[in-house]
C-alpha cells in the first residue's frame, strides 16, 4: 500500500465502530413496496443486514432483487415502507445521498465515464482539492493506492476508461466503490465480467471488508460463489422476501425449491409428439468478445427451441451474432445448406437464409415509434410491395391489411403512429413485420416481456402455428413457465455457452433453475 | 510508471490536439517562407490581430460541444458585445475600464441565460441558442443600427501592436530598457489569447464543474449515478461560453475601432467556430477535447485564409479549400467506427 494518501480523502476501510454494536442490524427495511405501471416489483418486504457480514440475495429473474438494490442505493424511491440505517430512518432521493450515508453500490451497468481517466473516475464526485481545483497528484496517488488494494497495479491511473477491457473496467468500478470507504457495499453481479484471478482478489477484498466490520450485500447467480463467500442468505421470490437463513442450514436443492413457486397462470397450446426433424439452423463453438464462449446448438424445422438461463449469460449476444449484428464472431453457423454467419441484418433476412429477429427492446430496436403502423409493418419487406423503385399503394395496403388480420392487431387506423398502440399490440407489429418477410428461421428475444396475459397467449399460439408451418424457432425467455409450456426442447445458457439441453419430461422448473445456476457441474445433488 | 510511458499515454489520448498543433506549425512555417516579409514581427502582429476574435469564439463554442450540444449564438453574442463596446469603451480611463467590464458582463449574462433556458426550459441547446442568437443580433442592431462607434484610440493602438508599443503608449516604463528587449517584439493580441487560454480555461478544466462537463458529454447516466452536479455544470458551460464570446467581441471592437451589427458576419463566426472546434480535436458527441485544441483549430482556419492573400488566389475559392481541409480532418476521426464490434452501438 502506498504510504502517502491525500489528506482530504483518507483511505480507511473500517468505519471503526465497536464490534459489540453488531447485534443491531446496520440496514433495516420494513414494509417496502414498489410497483411499476401496475406490476408488482416488491411487496411488503422486511429485510435486514448486519455489519461484518457478507449477505447473499438470491432469486430467479424478476424476483425483485434489482429493485431492492436500487431502493437501498437511492436510485429508486419506494412507494411505501421505511428504511433505517443504524436505527435512524433514512430516505435517499439519489445515489449521491446514499453514498454520503456510506451506502455504495457497484451496479451491473457500469457507472464509469468512458472519456475520463481511471483516476478521474475513482474520485469522480468528490476529488481531492487544492485551491478549489482538483489536485491531480493527490488524485493519482489515491487511485494508485486503491488499485493496489484490489491488486490492479497493472491499470494505469492515467489511462482512459474507454481504452480498458471490460474486466479491467469492472475492477475500476470496484475500486471506485472501495475508494468511498463504504459501510454497506452492494455488489450486483459484480463478478460476472471478471477473470478468475480478479474474482479471487474480490473474494479477498470482501473478506477484508468483513474483518473491518463492513456489511456487504452480494447478488450473484453463481451458487459456488455464494457458498464460498457468504455467511447469510436471503431468498426472494415474486417480489417477496421468502426466507433468510445462515449458510449451511439448507442444501442446494432446498434453496432451489425456495426460489421456485411462481403460480403458472398461462395456458399453452399442446405440443405435438412429432419426431425430431433434421437440423435447419446449426451453430458450433460461437465465441465473441468474451460474452459468447463456444456456444453450440441446432434447431430443426418445425421445432421451437427455448433458450433459458439467467439474465445476461450471452443469450442476447447469441441472437445478435446469428442475425449478423456483431463483428468478429468466431465459430461456424449453418442455415439449411448455407454455411457461414450473415454479415449484416440485411444479409440475414435475404435468401437463402431468411432469418428474422424480434429484438429485446422493441422501442429502440424493433419499432420506429413516430412512424405509422403501416410503415413499421412494411419496414423489413418493402421490396415485396414495390414496383421498380416505387412502393405500390395497392400492394402496400393489401399486405398491411393481411398482416393486421393475421395477428389481430387492435388499432384505429394503419396510418396512426405506432407509439399510440398498447405494449402488446406494439409487439404484435414487430412480429408481423418479420412474418411479412416469410422467414425460415425466427429468433425471438424475450417477446412477451412486459405485455399483457391475453396477448402472451396469442403469441404462444402463433409460435406453434409458425412451427407447424415448418419454420425453425429459437425462443429466448426470462419466464421459465413459458419455456416449459411452449418449447420442444430447452437449451440453458450459462457464462456464454450452452450448458444443458432439456427435452420432454426433463423440461421442468427445477431442472431449468438448477441448470441456470450451473449446479450440476459443481454440486453433488445433480438436478438435470 | 516511467516518464516515457506517461508521455506516450498523454500523446495517445490527445492525438487530435497534437495533430492540430503539428498541422498548424507546418502551414504557418510554409506561410512565412512564402511571405515576402516572413518571420517578421510585423507579419506576426497582423496575423495575431486577425485571429483573436475567431479564437475566442471557437473557445466559447468548445464548452457546449463538450456537453454534447452546440451553441449557435456565439457569433451573435460576440457581435452584441462588440456593439456594446463600441458605445462604452471610450472617455476617461475609469470609463474605459467600466465599459470593458460591462461588455464582458453582458456577454456572460447572455451565456447564463442560454444555460438557464437549456437546463430549466429543457430545450435542446441547438434550438435554444438559435433563438437567443437572433435575440442577441436584435439587441445589437438596437444598440448600433448603423456601423460606427467610438473606441479609445490609445487602447486600439496598445492592444493591436507589440508589447513595446503597449508599454510606450501607456508610459509604463522605458520601453527600450535592455531587460525588456527580448520580449518587446511579442504581439499583444497573441499574449491575450495565451493569457485567457491558460488562466481561464486550464484552471476551469480542473474544477469539479469542469470535469462534470466532460462527464456529461461522455456518459450522462454515469455522471448522474455518480452524484455529479449536472444542472450546475450545464449552466456553467454556457455561461463560460458567453464570457469567451464577449471577449472576442470586445477585442473585435477595439481592433476595428467600431461596432457593426452584421448578421452575416455573426453567422460566419458561428459556423467557423464549429469547424475550429472539430479541427482542434474535440468530439461533436461530447466528452473529449478542450478549448486549447479549438484555439489551435481557429488559428489553422485563419492561416488558410492568409494563404489566399499572399498567393493572390481568388478569395472565392476559400470556402472550397476550407471545406476540403475540414472534411479531411474529421475523416481521420471516423476510423473509430471500424473498431466497434457490436454494430448496434453505432446508433447509440
Amino acid at each position: 500500500m502506498a504510504p502517502v494518501i491525500g489528506a482530504t480523502t483518507p483511505l480507511s476501510f473500517g468505519p471503526g465502530a465497536s464490534p459489540n454494536m453488531s447485534d443491531q442490524p446496520f440496514l433495516q427495511l420494513t414494509g417496502i413496496s414498489k410497483h411499476f405501471a401496475g406490476a408488482r416489483a416488491l411487496e411488503n418486504v422486511d429485510f435486514a443486514c448486519k455489519r461484518g457480514s457478507i449477505h447473499a440475495v438470491l432469486g430467479e429473474n424478476g424476483a425483485g432483487k434489482s429493485t431492492l438494490i436500487k431502493i437501498i442505493a437511492g436510485v429508486l424511491e419506494p412507494d411505501s415502507g421505511a428504511m433505517f440505517l443504524e436505527g435512524q430512518q433514512v430516505r435517499f432521493s439519489n445515489p449521491a445521498e446514499a453514498n454520503s450515508a456510506g451506502v455504495v453500490c457497484i451496479f451491473q451497468e457500469l457507472s464509469l465515464v468512458p472519456d475520463l481517466t481511471v483516476a478521474d473516475n475513482i474520485s469522480l464526485a468528490a476529488p481531492p482539492l487544492k485551491f478549489g481545483m482538483i489536485d491531480r497528484r493527490a488524485q493519482y496517488r489515491f487511485a494508485e493506492a486503491v488499485l493496489a488494494r484490489i491488486k490492479c497495479e497493472d491499470v494505469d491511473p492515467n489511462a482512459l476508461v474507454k481504452d480498458l477491457s471490460l474486466s479491467r473496467r469492472q475492477m475500476v468500478e470496484i475500486a471506485k466503490a472501495v475508494g468511498k470507504s463504504p459501510k454497506l457495499l452492494i455488489l450486483d453481479e459484480a463478478t460476472s465480467a471478471l477473470t478468475r484471478k480478479d474474482v479471487e482478489t474480490v473474494y479477498g477484498l470482501l473478506e477484508d471488508l468483513r474483518q473491518d466490520n463492513v456489511a456487504s450485500l452480494f447478488i450473484s447467480h453463481r451458487m459456488n460463489e455464494v457458498e464460498r463467500l457468504c455467511d447469510t442468505l436471503s431468498v426472494f421470490r415474486n417480489g417477496r422476501h421468502v426466507e433468510t437463513f445462515t449458510k449451511g442450514t439448507k442444501t442446494d436443492r432446498e434453496i432451489v425449491r425456495l426460489m421456485i413457486g411462481r403460480e403458472v397462470d398461462a395456458h399453452f397450446p399442446p405440443k405435438p409428439q412429432a419426431e425430431r426433424t433434421a437440423p435447419h439452423l446449426q451453430f458450433n463453438d460461437l465465441s465473441w468478445e468474451g460474452r459468447l464462449k463456444g456456444a453450440s446448438l441446432s434447431v430443426g424445422k418445425g421445432e421451437i427451441v427455448g433458450l433459458g438461463g439467467l439474465d445476461g449469460q450471452g443469450q442476447k449476444e447469441l441472437m445478435l451474432a446469428l442475425f449478423g449484428v456483431l463483428r468478429g464472431v468466431e465459430g461456424t453457423v449453418k442455415v439449411g445448406e448455407k454455411t457461414g454467419a450473415p454479415l449484416s441484418p440485411a444479409a440475414a433476412k435475404r435468401e437463402p437464409r431468411r432469418i428474422c429477429l424480434v429484438p429485446e427492446d422493441r422501442k429502440t430496436e424493433g419499432l420506429m415509434l413516430p412512424m405509422s403502423i403501416s410503415d413499421n409493418l412494411l419496414a423489413a419487406s418493402y421490396s415485396r410491395v414495390s414496383v421498380g423503385p416505387f412502393i405500390d399503394p395497392a400492394l402496400e395496403s393489401e399486405a398491411v391489411d393481411a398482416a393486421i388480420a393475421k395477428l389481430q392487431i387492435k388499432l384505429g387506423s394503419p396510418q396512426d403512429a405506432v407509439a399510440t398502440l398498447s405494449g402488446g399490440n406494439q409487439q404484435k407489429v414487430v412480429i408481423a413485420k418479420w412474418l411479412m418477410t416469410d422467414p425460415d428461421v425466427i429468433l425471438l428475444n424475450d417477446p412477451t416481456r412486459g405485455i399483457d396475459v391475453g396477448t402472451k397467449q396469442e403469441i404462444y399460439r402463433l409460435m406453434r402455428e409458425l412451427a407447424d408451418e415448418g419454420r425453425a424457432i429459437l425462443f429466448y425467455s426470462t419466464d421459465y413457465a413459458e419455456l416449459i409450456g411452449c418449447c420442444d426442447r430447452v437449451a440453458i445458457m450459462y457464462d456464454g455457452s450452452i450448458v444443458a439441453e432439456l427435452a420432454g419430461a426433463a423440461i421442468n422448473e427445477e431442472a431449468i433453475i438448477g441448470a441456470s445456476l450451473n449446479l450440476h457441474a459443481s454440486g453433488p445433488e445433480a438436478v438435470s | 510508471m516511467t516518464a516515457m510511458s506517461a508521455l506516450s499515454t498523454n500523446m495517445r489520448q490527445n492525438r487530435g490536439l497534437y495533430g492540430a498543433v503539428i498541422l498548424l506549425s507546418i502551414i504557418y512555417l510554409i506561410y512565412n517562407i512564402l511571405h515576402p516579409r516572413g518571420f517578421s514581427s510585423a507579419v506576426l502582429i497582423q496575423n495575431a490581430n486577425e485571429s483573436v476574435a475567431i479564437v475566442f469564439v471557437a473557445m466559447a463554442q468548445t464548452i457546449p460541444v463538450l456537453l454534447g450540444g452546440l451553441d449557435l449564438s456565439v457569433g451573435a453574442v460576440m457581435t452584441l458585445a462588440a456593439c456594446i463596446a463600441s458605445v462604452l469603451v471610450n472617455g476617461s480611463p475609469l470609463q474605459i475600464v467600466f465599459g470593458m467590464v460591462v461588455t464582458l458582463a453582458a456577454g456572460t449574462a447572455f451565456g447564463l441565460c442560454n444555460g438557464l433556458i437549456v437546463v430549466y426550459g429543457r430545450i435542446q441547446p441547438i434550438i435554444a441558442t438559435l433563438a437567443t442568437g437572433a435575440i442577441a443580433i436584435g439587441l445589437a442592431l438596437f444598440i448600433r443600427p448603423k456601423p460606427g462607434g467610438d473606441i479609445d484610440g490609445d487602447l486600439n493602438w496598445a492592444l493591436t501592436n507589440s508589447l513595446w508599443d503597449f508599454v510606450e503608449t501607456y508610459g509604463l516604463f522605458d520601453p527600450d530598457a535592455p531587460w525588456f528587449a527580448p520580449v518587446a517584439w511579442i504581439p499583444v493580441p497573441l499574449l491575450i489569447i495565451l493569457v485567457f487560454g491558460v488562466c481561464v480555461w486550464l484552471p476551469f478544466r480542473r474544477t469539479v464543474l469542469g470535469r462534470t462537463i466532460y462527464a456529461i458529454g461522455s456518459a450522462e447516466g454515469a455522471a448522474f449515478m455518480s452524484g455529479l452536479p449536472i444542472n450546475r455544470a450545464k449552466v456553467a458551460a454556457f455561461t463560460l461560453g458567453g464570457f469567451f464570446a464577449s471577449c472576442g467581441g470586445l477585442y473585435l471592437a477595439i481592433q476595428t475601432a467600431s461596432g457593426n451589427a452584421d448578421i452575416t458576419q455573426a453567422g460566419a463566426y458561428t459556423l467557423n467556430s464549429i469547424a475550429a472546434v472539430v479541427l482542434g480535436g474535440t468530439s461533436l458527441l461530447g466528452g473529449m477535447g478542450g478549448a486549447i485544441g479549438s484555439l489551435i483549430g481557429a488559428l489553422i482556419l485563419r492561416v488558410i485564409s492568409f494563404y489566399f492573400r499572399i498567393l493572390s488566389i481568388d478569395p472565392l475559392l476559400q470556402p472550397l479549400v476550407e471545406g476540403i481541409v475540414l472534411l479531411a480532418a474529421v475523416s481521420l476521426g471516423a476510423f473509430r467506427v471500424l473498431r466497434v464490434k457490436n454494430r448496434l452501438e453505432l446508433f447509440r
